[in-house]
């Protein structure tokens, strides 16, 4: 059995303190936070054990308790989710989380803290880190980590940083390549982690729409649409030899509004960078691409213009398009997400490559 | 802008909160290559105004330049999302699709047709609610349409609709629609598939799919997206006794043992008596413990903490369960089992086998028969290829708790690992425990390995000796017995040839029989070492997952693998017993090394090189060490 090794592995170094103080911050602010109307979840809502612990008062009239129906379509995702994430710790000997900072991964960490609580999650981590996120990403991720008090594993293509590999210099295909998927397969094989959780969701791509929950991975980190293994119930194959490893996709079957909702009603921290604020932006190639740093190199003649924007996915700034917005709350934003008429990976670069180029990335190890 | 974007335009509070009540549909589409499941789909989408614009565009591209229609919009390009699929123009693999209406979320598992992907079908159908099962009006019932509805029963799905697709190409006759909907009938009855629900489309002009349209109106029932709005959701097991699987023990600090897992069935409050299998230990939960909180009272569905009052010993693999109405727990069963490998189901060979959160060995012993999807007979067969269903008993090395899968879908249900490659083979369902299971008990006794050995003065092992044939294996075998028997040792030779006069004479030299021919001698082994003897095994046992199988039998340390390593060409020269020549002119079939493998231990305690050694300097060296491991006493 592997978990007793991580928990002695990492008790040391992990903050319980600071994780226990996240915990509680978040049950005070989903009891006592001031609701503005429309804006509210609504009491009692909650998705997971808070809306069964309050079943019993919003019980349909004549049961004593809750049918077995009654778990709304968020709280069967969330126990779902739950229950993979404790798969993997039982059946994995050194797993990790990919942490990307994104709105994806805060879902994804919030659920790792309900999973295992009243234990901290048992495993790392882990920031695959291009040096060119947005600044309010790195504050906002060194802030999560400081309050879970978990432990984060940053890693940055050390070759590619010798280089100066940037999305500017070399194309947003080779960028990524050497500052994603090169960077993720260096950090798995140096920690020897076997299993990592990433917040990829079906709902994202064609080709993640056919990936399993848990995706086998071969030792050279190679992924064979052909060869994934049949995935029946909710029976997931964790064996691999060593050296092989596996991805696991605990958002598998979130869609985009999902994540959004829970949320809304989980009051789950994000970057401010979804929230539509004034931010220096220019129009290149009909996308919103904002100064975030004087690393930007400007055209002759380009100049920033402030304009009222959010972003819908975030990664690396000069490759994640910004659409302008007034929506500045969760709820304004699921507004326009529901409103919206063009898909959520548009303001990502990278999918317009070519036609298969997600399919094409995660063979070579992508996420 | 329909209603439902007036409502979130005006007040998305309300429509979150509406959202959040809809009820969930999984569904999956599946049905022959070519019956437009696919292109379903992608209208289905479309027509709900569910596809983004974005998306739109690409899609318009994709028609022009890799699309199967002309130039004309190709729905299967929305969901065709591998390389492979478009430049073939078929779905491989499960693709899964998440949309909603105004009345109800949906998780469609859409599935591959081809024969050799029935596999993906079965994993899409697992985890479904109902089933859109799609013929060709062209050319109605296929083999795949039978197989597929047969798997939809199998696997517990009761709602079928029955989407009669490509209506436009048949001019929309009622008389062919209703020809193959008795055909269907006839054979849904047979399978005990009653709840069918028939409809006439055209998925490629979307009549009857959101709207009836004008070319079909002799069909008066539901369009496809009435049904899948209306049709009744089957509700979770919660009226069943309660039943949670114990996942993972959290042990945060001495003070708190939580048993963590997800509900499978019924409910469970503060205070309930419970009993956890297959201990049967008895106590009362006394909390229900998550993150949010402490919860009075947990149902199915539900990812839970759960601490007892008192201690007792809980562990991964264990079921938590009402305590009045405990589910059963035995080691052999019959279940149904869908293949799902390139590599045959040998009969005698031994799978991981994963049942709710425990994974135990099983021996597939014996397979009763195969069940032909088409006649639905029952015919006797000795393995199950790719995609066959049989119908096998299984003995497992550990009892387990479980349920029929009828019952309860999350302890009947289970799936079969390969043991070397990790490879999921098998999928199955557990029918019914047999009855000697139940009343055969592991007798107990007091005189034990130990106190045998002990009286004959040395440690009880077996010698594996496995190689091609013609190796050495028996030559050196019987020296080492006779070293063994001069320093007083009590041992035992079992050789392959002579056991095959008795104990094995049933037995040929097909794969199957070979599994099972080493399957008994390491039974018999087993016994032997129990008894005190050093045992003495010379097979070929060509097979890894059959000497894995073996090891696995005995104690750490008890089990030594001789390989004794002579190349084909150095075994074929000497040819002892003729049988070479024998091969080579094609008389003596599944000669190991000419016609089936033989597969090199990589791990062998022992490796003997025939080719620097002599049979007696072989037998020296092993004899040699079993003595540095004090096998045969001080020596």
């Amino acid at each position: 059995m592997a978990f007793p090794d991580i928990v002695g592995h990492f008790r040391g170094k992990f903050d319980y303190d600071g994780w226990l103080w996240y915990a509680l911050q978040r049950a005070e602010e989903a009891c006592d936070m001031s609701r503005a109307a429309s804006d509210t979840p609504p009491p009692g809502h909650e998705a997971g054990g808070a809306a069964a612990a309050g079943a019993g008062t919003h019980a349909t009239p004549g049961s004593a308790a809750p049918a077995a129906a009654a778990l709304t379509h968020l709280q069967r995702l969330e126990a779902e989710s739950i229950h993979i994430l404790r798969e993997v710790v039982a059946e994995c000997e050194r797993p990790v989380m990919l942490y990307s900072v994104g709105k994806d991964s805060a879902v994804m960490l919030h659920l790792a803290v309900k999973a295992f609580y009243p234990a901290p999650p048992p495993f790392p981590l882990l920031h695959v880190d291009t040096t060119w996120k947005f600044r309010a990403m790195y504050e906002f991720r060194d802030r999560m980590v400081r309050q879970l008090g978990m432990r984060l594993l940053v890693h940055v293509n050390p070759e590619g940083l010798r280089l100066g590999v940037s999305p500017f210099t070399h194309g947003s295909q080779l960028y990524t390549d050497v500052m994603k998927t090169q960077a993720l397969k260096q950090a798995l094989d140096e920690h020897r982690f076997d299993a990592a959780f990433g917040g990829a969701r079906r709902d994202e791509e064609k080709s993640r729409a056919k990936e399993r929950i848990f995706s086998f991975r071969s030792a050279q980190h190679g992924w064979d649409p052909r060869q994934q293994r049949p995935e029946l119930w909710s029976l997931y194959n964790a064996r691999k030899h060593r050296g092989e490893s596996l991805r696991v996709f605990p958002l598998s079957n979130w869609t985009e509004l999902d994540v959004w909702q829970y949320i809304w009603l989980e009051r789950i921290p994000i970057v401010p960078l979804y929230f539509a604020a004034p931010r220096p932006v220019v129009l290149r190639g009909g996308t919103l691409i904002m100064v975030d740093d004087e690393r930007m190199p400007l055209a002759p003649g380009e100049q920033p213009v402030v304009k009222k924007v959010r972003f819908r996915t975030l990664g690396c700034y000069p490759l994640t398009g910004a659409i302008e917005s007034e929506a500045d709350t969760p709820a304004a934003i699921i507004r326009e997400t529901l409103l919206a008429r063009s898909s959520e990976r548009q303001g990502r670069l990278i999918d317009h490559d070519a036609v298969a180029s997600m399919e094409k990335k995660k063979q070579e190890g992508y996420f | 802008m329909t209603p439902q974007s007036d409502l979130i335009a005006s007040d998305i509070g309300a429509y979150l909160r509406a959202h959040e009540r809809k009820s969930l549909l999984r569904f999956i589409t599946c049905g022959s290559v070519d019956d437009g499941k696919s292109t379903l789909i992608g209208r289905l989408l479309y027509e709900a105004k569910l596809i983004f614009d974005d998306q739109l565009a690409a899609l318009e591209h994709d028609s022009q330049t890799v699309g199967t229609r002309g130039g004309e919009l190709d729905f299967a390009l929305l969901v065709d999302g591998l390389a492979a699929e478009r430049e073939q123009g078929i779905t491989i693999d499960v693709a899964y699709r998440f949309f909603s209406t105004e009345r109800r979320k949906f998780i469609v598992a859409d599935t591959p047709g081809h024969e050799q992907y029935t596999r993906n079908m079965v994993t899409g159908a697992s985890t479904a609610d109902l089933a859109v099962i799609l013929i060709d009006a062209r050319k109605g019932l296929l083999t795949q349409t039978r197989r597929h509805s047969f798997l939809v029963r199998l696997l517990g799905i009761s709602r079928v609709v029955l989407a009669i697709n490509k209506m436009d190409l048949v001019g929309y006759s009622r008389a062919t629609f209703e020809a193959i909907l008795a055909d269907y009938r006839a054979f849904a009855a047979r399978i005990g598939l009653s709840d069918v629900t028939p409809i006439p489309l055209s998925a490629v002009h979307g009549d009857n799919i959101i709207a009836h349209g004008p070319n079909m109106p002799w069909y008066t029932g539901p369009t496809l997206m009435q049904h899948l709005e209306s049709v009744a959701v089957e509700s979770d097991s919660g009226g069943a006794a309660f039943r949670l699987p114990v996942q993972w023990v959290n042990r945060p600090d001495a003070d708190f043992r939580g048993f963590a897992g997800q509900i499978v069935s019924g409910r469970v409050k503060q205070g309930d008596r419970i009993r956890v299998l297959p201990s049967g230990r008895e106590s009362r939960v006394a909390r229900i413990v998550t993150a949010d909180g402490d919860l009075p009272e947990a149902v199915a569905g539900q990812s839970v903490t759960l601490t007892l009052d008192s201690e007792i010993d809980v562990g991964r693999g264990d079921v938590i369960a009402a305590g009045d109405s405990p589910p059963q727990v035995a080691d052999q069963f019959e279940a149904t089992i869908v293949w799902l490998h390139d590599e045959p189901m040998l009969q005698g060979r031994a799978y991981l086998m994963k049942a709710g959160t425990r994974t135990v060995s099983a021996t597939i012993s014996p397979l009763k028969h195969r069940i032909n999807v088409d006649t639905l007979e029952h015919t006797a067969a000795e393995r199950l290829e790719l995609n066959d269903i049989g119908v096998c008993e299984l003995e497992l090395d550990r009892a387990i708790p479980f349920e029929a899968y009828c019952e309860n879908r999350a302890l009947g249900g289970f799936i079969l690992i390969d043991r070397l490659t990790n490879s999921t083979v098998g999928a199955g369902l557990i029918n019914f425990a047999l009855r000697r299971s139940q009343n055969v008990h592991w007798q107990a006794l007091d005189v034990d390995k130990q106190a045998r050995s002990r009286l004959k003065g040395q440690k009880a092992c077996v010698l594996w000796l496995t190689g091609l044939s013609g190796a050495g294996k028996s030559t050196i075998a019987n020296r080492i017995e006779k070293k063994l028997a001069a320093a007083g040792r009590h041992t035992y030779l079992l050789d392959g040839d002579n056991v095959r006069h008795g104990l094995n004479k049933d037995l040929g030299f097909t794969a199957q029989d070979r599994v099972e021919n080493i399957r008994r001698v390491a039974e018999v082994s087993r016994l032997m070492v129990d008894a005190g003897l050093i045992v003495l095994v010379s097979f070929i046992s060509p097979f890894r997952s059959e000497r894995r199988m073996a090891r696995e039998l005995f104690a750490p340390g008890e089990f030594l693998e001789v390989f004794v390593d002579t190349p084909l060409a150095e075994a074929e020269r000497r040819d002892v017993k003729g049988l070479y020549r024998k091969a080579r002119r094609g008389e003596l079939k599944n000669f190991t090394g000419i016609d089936s493998p033989y597969e090199a231990p990589e791990n062998p305690e022992i490796r003997i090189d025939t080719t620097t050694l002599t049979p007696e300097q072989a037998a020296e060296r092993i004899v040699a060490h079993l003595q540095a491991l004090r096998v045969s006493g001080g020596a």
